[in-house]
């Protein structure tokens, strides 16, 4: 965010890499436009001296009370409990031999 | 009863007339789905009918007022659920085309609850696509628009659940909330809509957008019907780990209690530039009123305000594009076919599923946790959290509630913000923050603009402070009258 260097289209490319998303010629200059365009706007957080402040995930973490207090309460016993079932989880699956999910070949030659 | 009836129909009134014997829940339920069917065409709320499920419910609950047995808080209650919830066998689309045709085989905590309390579930309501948005724009089935201008957005990311309440399509509706996307629409359509504390609402079952910031929430036509469906949907759930055991407020219970006393904060930051003369008028009057009713009014300051959108969609998107990467064509919803690969399948899924906004997110929620920028974005924006989060904390600290707008104008047309990613982010400017602070929040009528648009005023509670705000909210509704 220093300095804050533009996004180029090499970067739209290998942030759309890493998630698995495929854009088309005219999906990459259009998001790198709004790319730049947030992050010109979230740069404005470095106005803010955040030396010593903590960062929070999540909301618990601040409370005196509720879920962060009773953080080690809040786990379920490790006791086998009745789970989805599996003939229903397996139809939902676009392919499947009804135990496993079965997909294209993983390995790239 | 008739249909134009069911505009203004409550949960009070199904009860009594079911137990009273003057209609039946099979027939509220008809009734009902007789409205969506000449009414919704132009709207376009629901996405798809549990109509099977919803009958067998209702038949269920006309049994035991036949045999006179006591009815459960929502007996017979027609409700709607937001899309992104699931319901064992019905679709479950999220409003994207990812998971077309997906059938999810259970039930979201909070729609069992519902059903245990004798809700009949009428269907899916359309939604921004992963609760995306804050038009209902964004979803790959379509638009919906504001029943009290059909030319307007019904605002969003729970569109559907808004506008089906404010046009009659169910009595009560669940949404969702992760940046605004109860309060925002609930002041859009002229209803109720309730925020409830992080943790207070299971989210099993929910369609995960961001989950630090994700809440399930209650659309209603009045206060006490927002109290009554907080009293059912609240309480620990052994399937959320986020879920709270602090025990659930009598909220219904809470509403008689007097607001005379009661400290209000009015934090200077919302009303700054930008905020719309008509809506800064009634939400003033709303102050007023609240004055002349005994509570002491007091300006506070919440000083990071202005830093609440840039951080949020920072944290939002960098969740998202976590949670969002099990959508790969492997286990359910849609996959290409065409592709040969493992790799290519993934991308190729992703590719024709997700619509611009959502790649949009994932995009800069990706780019944020990536290597060499995650503590410039991710880590900042969450340091930003903290700070947000106090301002909340030290104001709390002399005042039970905050009351401000909601949104800066109101609805707006259909495609008036949909060029400018920021802008459209802007809309957020007033409810984003105490998404990130996990505070609780509503939205409430509070008046009209000139054009008959509706407005709504936010009153902001502490964490598990519910019941204040609720009889805050109470004491608003009474004084509009």
């Amino acid at each position: 965010m220093n300095g804050q260097s533009e996004v180029t289209i090499e970067d739209v490319r290998r942030v759309a890499e890493l998630a698995n998303l495929e854009l088309t010629q005219e999906e990459e200059p259009r998001l790198q436009r709004d790319l730049n365009a947030i992050l010109g706007y979230v740069a404005q957080l470095n106005e803010l001296d955040t030396t010593d402040v903590p960062p929070m995930a999540q909301v618990g973490e601040v409370l005196k009370t509720g879920p962060v207090q009773a953080q080690g309460e809040m786990l379920r016993s490790d006791i086998v409990q009745p789970c989805v079932d599996r003939a229903e989880v397996m139809a939902a699956a676009p392919e499947t031999d009804g135990r496993f999910f079965k997909v294209p070949k993983v390995i790239e030659r | 009863m008739k249909e134009e009836g069911l505009k203004s129909l409550t949960i009070d009134q199904v009860r009594d007339a079911i137990a009273g014997g003057r209609t039946t829940a099979t027939a509220l339920a008809e009734m009902h789905y007789d409205r969506i069917a000449s009414e919704d065409k132009e709207i376009h709320s629901y996405l798809s009918l549990s109509r099977e499920r919803a009958l067998s419910q209702a038949a269920r609950i006309d049994a035991m007022a036949q045999r006179g047995d006591v009815l459960p808080p929502l007996a017979g209650v027609p409700i709607g659920i937001k899309d992104v919830l699931v319901m064992h066998g019905a679709p479950a689309t999220a409003s994207s085309l990812i998971l077309k045709g997906y059938r999810p085989p259970y039930d979201a905590t909070a729609v069992t609850r519902l059903e245990e309390a004798g809700a009949v579930l009428l269907g899916k309501l359309n939604c921004d696509e992963f609760a995306m948005g804050s038009s209902n724009e964004n979803s790959a089935y379509g638009a919906v628009r504001n029943p009290r201008a059909l030319d307007r957005v019904p605002g969003g990311s729970s569109g559907g659940s808004a506008a089906a309440v404010a046009a009659g399509f169910a009595v009560a509706t669940l949404g969702t909330d992760t940046g605004g996307s109860i309060r925002q629409p609930a002041a859009f359509c002229g209803v109720v809509g309730v925020l409830p504390t992080y943790g207070r609402v299971s989210r099993y079952g929910l369609i995960a957008f961001a989950s630090s910031l994700d809440r399930v929430g209650p659309f209603t036509k009045n206060v006490k019907d927002a109290a009554r469906m907080l009293e059912v949907l609240a309480g620990r759930d052994a399937m959320d780990a986020t879920s709270s055991d602090t025990p659930v407020g009598g909220y219904v219970a809470a509403l008689e209690q007097p607001v005379e006393g009661l400290r209000i904060g009015v934090p200077e930051e919302y009303f700054g530039e930008g905020l719309d003369p008509q809506i800064r008028a009634a939400v003033e009057k709303a102050l007023d009123l609240l004055k002349a009713m005994g509570c002491v009014i007091k300006p506070v300051s919440l000083p990071h305000t202005k830093y609440a959108v840039p951080t949020y969609y920072v944290i939002a998107t960098a969740e998202a594009s976590s949670n969002l990467s099990r959508f790969d064509g492997v286990r359910f919803g849609l996959r290409d076919s065409e592709a040969k690969t493992l790799a290519d399948m993934y991308r190729r899924t992703r590719d024709g599923g997700f619509g611009a906004e959502v790649k949009r997110r994932i995009i800069l929620g990706t780019y944020a946790l990536s290597a060499g920028y995650y503590d410039a974005y991710y880590k900042k924006a969450q340091q930003v959290r903290t700070l947000l989060t106090r301002d909340f904390l030290s104001a709390f600290a002399g005042v039970d509630v905050l009351v401000a707008p909601v949104t800066p104008t109101p609805a707006f047309r259909l495609g008036e913000k949909t060029d400018d990613p920021v802008k459209m982010y802007l809309e957020d400017i007033y409810s984003v923050a105490a998404s990130l602070a996990g505070i609780c929040g509503m939205s409430v009528p509070c008046g009209q603009t000139q054009d008959g648009l509706p407005i709504g005023v936010q009153i902001l509670g502490q964490h598990f402070g519910e019941e204040s705000m609720l009889r805050v909210a109470k004491a608003v509704e009474t004084s509009q009258g």
